[in-house]
């Protein structure tokens, strides 16, 4: 079928446009116009400082270390999450009784908002009211996640992967499901055990979908896990756990410092799309699209 | 190089049986092919011996050895499948060597054997390609070098040529068989294409409903074929089977219109039997007396000619002719059955009367 109209294509396009620029473009040059400026704590009047907000961000040692935190933090979800998603992945994949309601119970927890799962760990884990973490200390180990800030960041880590394993696990499971099964059997047939078939044929053949699950993890652990960090430990005990997003929210909502929060929103984004570029470049070349 | 020996083997899916008891012994270099039409097992008995399917009863032993229990990289043997199921991220050698570099062969030897193949398969040039970089025909090649190389005691192939063209087809299969006379090599070779199955095997194993309709060679089957199911399924156009009788003399049988066709030696103990009678198109001649049929349609297909007839009772009668059509539609005919053609079958449970 095809339209006559030159006007189709472009109303067709208009909302995603449309949303881009409201919601994407828009906010994004704000950022850029307020990281160059410094604003008055009323908002009424803002200067122009050049790069000082740039300036100050970064010779800051507590953004250090947060930038620290947030490197630990990014690469154990999305190691955590992919691992376990494609474990349970290979497993579904299996000829196993019930794969069905397996399947669908382990895409259940990415329906969920990530303040209600954060919530939910922490009725499992909280000293005091939570069943696990009442259990740790009834063990006698010293659990109290406010206090500790390691025990904090491994269960802000935990509960960031928990929600992303579900959407990585429908790729993976998509992924395998894709490969012929006459493929698999030719392998065994040609000699290779359960783990060589793996190595050798499954995960070369799931490489597409491995590299654009670790692009959007990336991504995912770098922005979305706001929610969760918010609702779990608000970034501490002390900055256990504060994490670069949850940072520009705080300087800049909490503190008000938004020129500040914007430089920071700005270095922020110059991460990612750097991440994501050496993504690109690097692992994709190894990557084989079948 | 060994025998593949499958006794009473059995198959069931719950409450479906979906192979009843098959017996057949594979001899050593024997190229066997099992022929039948969809859903008759003849691919599920290919995969219990790959051991890609359980057994649910019987044994099959290859090279002398029961394999029930055996995984399919333990068996010695090598599939060639339908899709070809090539390794997508591997070049053409790295296919073809993957398996050998899972048995710990040296590298020298990998690169031999596999330059071997690939020049038998004339695929030398293809050998840094990928698969998804050849055509189908390639691709097919480079799967027999894959099972070629391996050197297998039995080959085994799943419909290999139903996803070519026909023309590729035609082609694949002489070189299947020019392979086969070459290497001799055991071969279980699943197909439903009745001239795949008369040009390859050594023997057929016709298979419906997961029971063995007959086992012998392509020409036992086309001559002499063991029941309905065979003389319907073996020969194209198929089999003419008419509703009959044996005469009380036993000396004849007789048709409705009629029509008295004398049996090459009488048969007095089947005087008076009801039987179904079975006429092959190509052995149908124009004669003064016989079969009177009313012509529907003519098929020149060029070397021959098909004609459909209808008998005055209704029923359709097939007649082939050399050469190019001499008659009409529309016009009548009198042909009749050479005397040595007619096949008898129990009109009740089909098998071929001898």
């Amino acid at each position: 079928m095809t339209f006559d109209s030159r006007l189709l294509p472009y109303l067709l396009l208009a909302p995603q446009v449309a949303v881009t620029l409201v919601f994407f473009i828009w906010p994004a040059a704000q950022a850029v116009w307020q990281s160059v400026h410094l604003q008055d704590a009323f908002g009424i009047r803002s200067e122009f400082v050049w790069f000082e907000n740039f300036e100050h961000v970064l010779t800051d040692p507590n953004y250090l270390d947060t930038l620290k935190v947030t490197v630990v933090f990014s690469v154990a979800v999305t190691v955590l999450s992919m691992g376990t998603a494609l474990l349970l992945a290979v497993l579904a994949d299996s000829k196993i009784k019930g794969a069905r309601a397996y399947k669908t119970l382990l895409i259940w927890p990415y329906a969920l908002a990530p303040a209600v799962a954060a919530v939910l760990w922490m009725f499992i884990f909280n000293p005091d009211i939570g069943s696990f973490g009442r259990a740790l200390r009834a063990l006698g180990y010293d659990w109290d996640y406010r206090l500790n800030g390691g025990q904090a960041l491994w269960m802000v880590i935990m509960a960031a992967s928990w929600k992303q394993v579900a959407y990585n696990f429908i790729f993976f499971l998509a992924g395998l499901q894709a490969i012929p099964r006459s493929v698999m059997e030719a392998a065994s047939i040609d000699g290779a055990g359960p783990v060589r078939r793996f190595l050798t044929i499954t995960f070369p053949l799931l490489s597409p979908t491995t590299f654009f699950l670790l692009v959007v993890d990336m991504v995912y652990a770098f922005f979305e896990t706001f929610g969760t960090i918010h609702a779990l430990t608000q970034g501490g005990p002390g900055k256990a756990t504060e994490t670069l997003i949850f940072r520009v929210y705080h300087d800049g909502v909490v503190n008000n410092d938004l020129g500040g929060s914007s430089a920071q929103s700005v270095i922020l984004m110059v991460i990612v799309i750097a991440l994501t570029a050496v993504q690109f470049r690097f692992i994709e070349r190894k990557v084989h699209y079948a | 190089m060994a025998t593949v020996e499958i006794r009473d083997v059995r198959k069931s899916y719950g409450p479906v049986d979906a192979i009843k008891g098959i017996d057949i012994a594979i001899r050593d270099g024997e190229f066997l092919v099992l022929l039948g039409p969809s859903g008759c097992g003849k691919s599920t008995l290919l995969r219990m011996v790959a051991g890609l399917e359980g057994i649910t009863g019987g044994e099959i032993a290859i090279g002398g050895r029961v394999v029930n229990t055996l995984e399919p990289k333990d068996r010695d043997i090598a599939m060639v499948f339908q899709n070809y199921a090539l390794y997508p991220h591997m070049t053409v050698f790295d296919n073809m060597a993957y398996g050998l570099k899972i048995r710990g062969i040296p590298k020298a030897e990998i690169r031999a054997r596999v330059d071997k193949a690939a020049e038998i398969l004339e695929l030398g040039r293809f050998l840094d390609r990928r698969p998804s970089q050849l055509s189908g025909g390639q691709r097919q090649r480079v799967a027999m070098g894959r099972a070629i190389v391996r050197e297998p005691a039995a080959f085994l192939f799943d419909e290999p040529l139903s996803n070519l063209d026909a023309k590729l087809r035609t082609q694949m299969r002489v070189e299947i068989k020019r392979l086969q006379d070459r290497l001799r090599i055991t071969s279980l070779y699943v197909t439903h294409d009745q001239v795949e199955a008369m040009t390859l095997a050594d023997r057929i194993l016709v298979m419906n409903h997961g029971v063995a309709e007959q086992i012998g060679t392509p020409l036992e089957v086309y001559q002499r074929p063991a029941s309905l199911f065979v003389a319907g399924f073996i020969g194209s156009p198929p089999m003419n089977v008419l509703d009959g009788r044996i005469d009380d003399r036993g000396e004849a049988v007789l048709v409705p219109g009629g029509q008295r066709l004398p049996l090459p030696q009488p048969r007095p103990t089947d005087a008076g039997r009801p039987v179904k009678l079975g006429i092959r198109p190509e052995h149908m001649a124009v004669a003064a007396e016989g079969f009177s049929i009313e012509i529907e349609l003519v098929e020149a297909l060029g070397a021959d000619t098909v004609v459909y007839g209808r008998l005055p009772d209704g029923e359709t009668l097939l007649v082939r002719m050399a050469g190019i059509p001499t008659v009409r539609e529309r016009d009548r005919m009198t042909v009749a059955p050479q005397a040595d053609a007619l096949h008898l079958f129990d009109a009740v449970s089909g098998r071929r009367m001898e």
